[in-house]
């Protein structure tokens, strides 16, 4: 396990290298235009606005790096050969894909809970008096990192045994469809036949159910989120991450390098 | 059982530091991979302890899948390998290996310390060990005033160098190096084999691929050479090409003109010449010559060299190749 630890601050130094926390600065930039439009366009729901805009900023920014990073975490270092002289050494293939996965996860944790601050601070700016509800703004973050390690997990998964590009689409095609589990749990069972029925409701089990992870409209109103669902979801990410990561480490320990 | 018979039987037991037994790879490809390219077939090689093993054979002859094999970066479609006495599987003998890539890559982003401290760390070494190695190896490659520049300002040699010092930093057993030479100026080349023939004198294995034979005969123990995916010959390169003379060589100076006949077999440069005889003319040639007023100047034996055999069986191959193909025609 400690080589996954290294494995993991390469690939987190590797990002601070490549200056993917720059976008952080880009953040910062929507946050101040939000501020302005929110004082100018919204009386008395500049918060609502501000928190609703942040919190999108954040899961969209994060989106962007979990797929586009997440896909180049193993092919790029399979085109560009660099993992040849690293699995020369005692480095088992699982150490390596679980190190990828621990570096760009926390580097996407630095970069939510920076984003975070920054909202809070935000909102501390345009509120005149803060609430206890105020803090569920932090539990939003928390569970948009939550979603992007789901989202890591699958671009990883997917970057093992197909191209860069096909796995994009396919990690952004099952985060869309993430996005609509509960319509298709709630498809109406009279219109579809009985295979029909079984096949959306596998499907809608089978799919990571990302709509689970949007409480931006609690975080927005303030209003505060029960331990319960946030234990719920925590666990609900790690079984799924867990499941997919043992799905990609089957498939790369069996690949041939090229 | 005597002392001696004991030891020579424990000595003998000592696995070899390479063994390969009918190691196969297969590549499937074309439309639905229903194709197959053999790459490499049958492999049965061994490398002993302690010597210098040359992989010699063309571009494509299937020396990089070996060495890949070996590493597990592929897998084999059939065979086995053994590395210092333990299955290819086996990653925890890692440690005792040194690799070095074919036109080597490391992340650029990195600065060459950076990068040998965390294969350093890869392989468990302490805090302390890695301060002392580090700069060691960088010496050691000629790096030591680049040690802080990002990898990705490195020309081709200075990336073949930390690999070289990336290989050999954690003091292995076994370095396997795939076209050490390849990008190197002369004095990087130099410098290579002095390395090279340094980690045999501190009682390391070393096999390296080549395709440049004048290096596999100046450095190696034994070389194998692959053709076409197959093992064509492996033993010391003077077994290999035959120690027998093909002839002798008279090496000679002549000023002015002569008519004697062997001049007409000799090849002129300026006022020297050279001539190949049989061995058993050679007394009766040197005679006529100095006969003839020439001046000798020296008198080799002519050798077959490992480049000529080495050609010999590129092209065997090929033309076997040709003959398959117009019957598959």
């Amino acid at each position: 396990m400690k080589r996954v630890g290294v494995v993991a601050l390469n690939t987190f130094h590797e990002a601070v290298r490549d200056r993917v926390l720059y976008n952080l600065l880009f953040f910062a930039l929507v946050m101040m235009v939000a501020s302005i439009i929110a004082g100018q366009i919204s009386i008395g729901i500049e918060e609502t606005v501000m928190a609703t805009l942040g919190l999108s900023a954040i899961s969209l920014i994060g989106l962007l790096i979990a797929i586009f990073i997440g896909v180049g975490l193993v092919s790029k270092e399979m085109d560009k050969r660099t993992l040849y002289a690293l699995l020369a050494k005692p480095v088992r293939r699982w150490e390596f894909l679980l190190g990828k996965f621990g570096g760009l996860i926390l580097t996407l944790a630095v970069n939510t809970a920076a984003m975070g601050m920054g909202l809070f601070l935000a909102l501390v700016y345009v509120k005149p008096t803060l609430e206890r509800g105020d803090v569920t703004v932090f539990v939003a973050v928390y569970f948009i990192w939550l979603k992007l390690a789901l989202v890591v997990a699958l671009a990883l998964l997917f970057s093992c045994f197909t191209t860069p590009l096909l796995a994009i689409l396919f990690t952004a095609g099952i985060y869309i469809a993430g996005l609509y589990v509960q319509e298709l749990r709630d498809l109406p069972v009279q219109v579809m036949s009985p295979g029909m029925t079984v096949f959306t409701k596998w499907l809608s089990y089978l799919l990571p159910n990302f709509e689970n992870f949007n409480i931006m409209a609690q975080a927005a109103h303030s209003r505060p989120v029960p331990g319960a669902f946030i234990l719920q979801n925590t666990l609900y990410a790690a079984v799924y991450c867990a499941i997919v990561l043992t799905a990609a480490i089957l498939v790369f320990s069996r690949r041939n390098l090229k | 059982m005597t002392v001696e018979c004991f030891l020579k039987k424990n000595v003998d037991m000592t696995p070899p530091a390479i063994e390969t037994e009918n190691l196969t790879k297969v590549y499937p490809h074309g439309f639905l991979n229903l194709k197959k390219r053999t790459s490499l077939e049958g492999l049965n090689m061994q490398v002993e302890e302690g010597e210098i093993f040359g992989f010699i054979g063309p571009n494509g002859a299937g020396k990089s899948t070996t060495i890949k094999l070996l590493m597990s970066l592929i897998f084999p479609t059939a065979g086995s390998a053994r590395i210092l006495g333990k299955p290819i599987s086996d990653i925890e003998m890692h440690r005792d290996i040194g690799y070095l890539p074919e036109q080597p890559y490391f992340y650029d982003y990195l600065t060459a310390t950076e990068l040998l401290d965390y294969f350093a760390r890869i392989h468990d070494l302490k805090a302390a060990d890695r301060k002392e190695r580090v700069p060691q190896m960088l010496k050691k490659v000629g790096l030591e005033t680049a040690g802080k520049i990002q990898l990705r300002k490195y020309s081709k040699g200075m990336l073949q160098r930390v690999g070289m010092a990336q290989a050999i930093l954690h003091d292995p057993k076994l370095v396997i190096l795939d076209e050490p030479m390849s990008g190197l100026d002369p004095v990087g080349r130099r410098e290579v084999r002095d390395m090279i023939l340094e980690l045999k004198r501190d009682g390391k294995t070393v096999m390296f691929s080549t395709h440049i034979l004048g290096d596999a005969e100046m450095l190696c123990d034994r070389v194998g050479v692959i053709v076409g995916g197959k093992l064509r010959g492996v033993g010391a390169p003077e077994q290999l090409v035959d120690m027998k003379a093909q002839g002798m060589e008279i090496l000679f100076e002549l000023a002015g003109q002569s008519t004697a006949p062997l001049l007409a077999k000799a090849t002129r440069t300026g006022d020297r010449y050279r001539l190949q005889v049989p061995e058993q003319d050679l007394y009766g040639a040197i005679e006529q010559l100095r006969a003839a007023g020439a001046r000798i100047l020296s008198v080799s034996q002519v050798r077959a060299t490992l480049e000529e055999f080495f050609m010999g069986l590129v092209e065997a191959d090929r033309a076997q190749a040709a003959a398959v193909e117009v019957s598959e025609k």
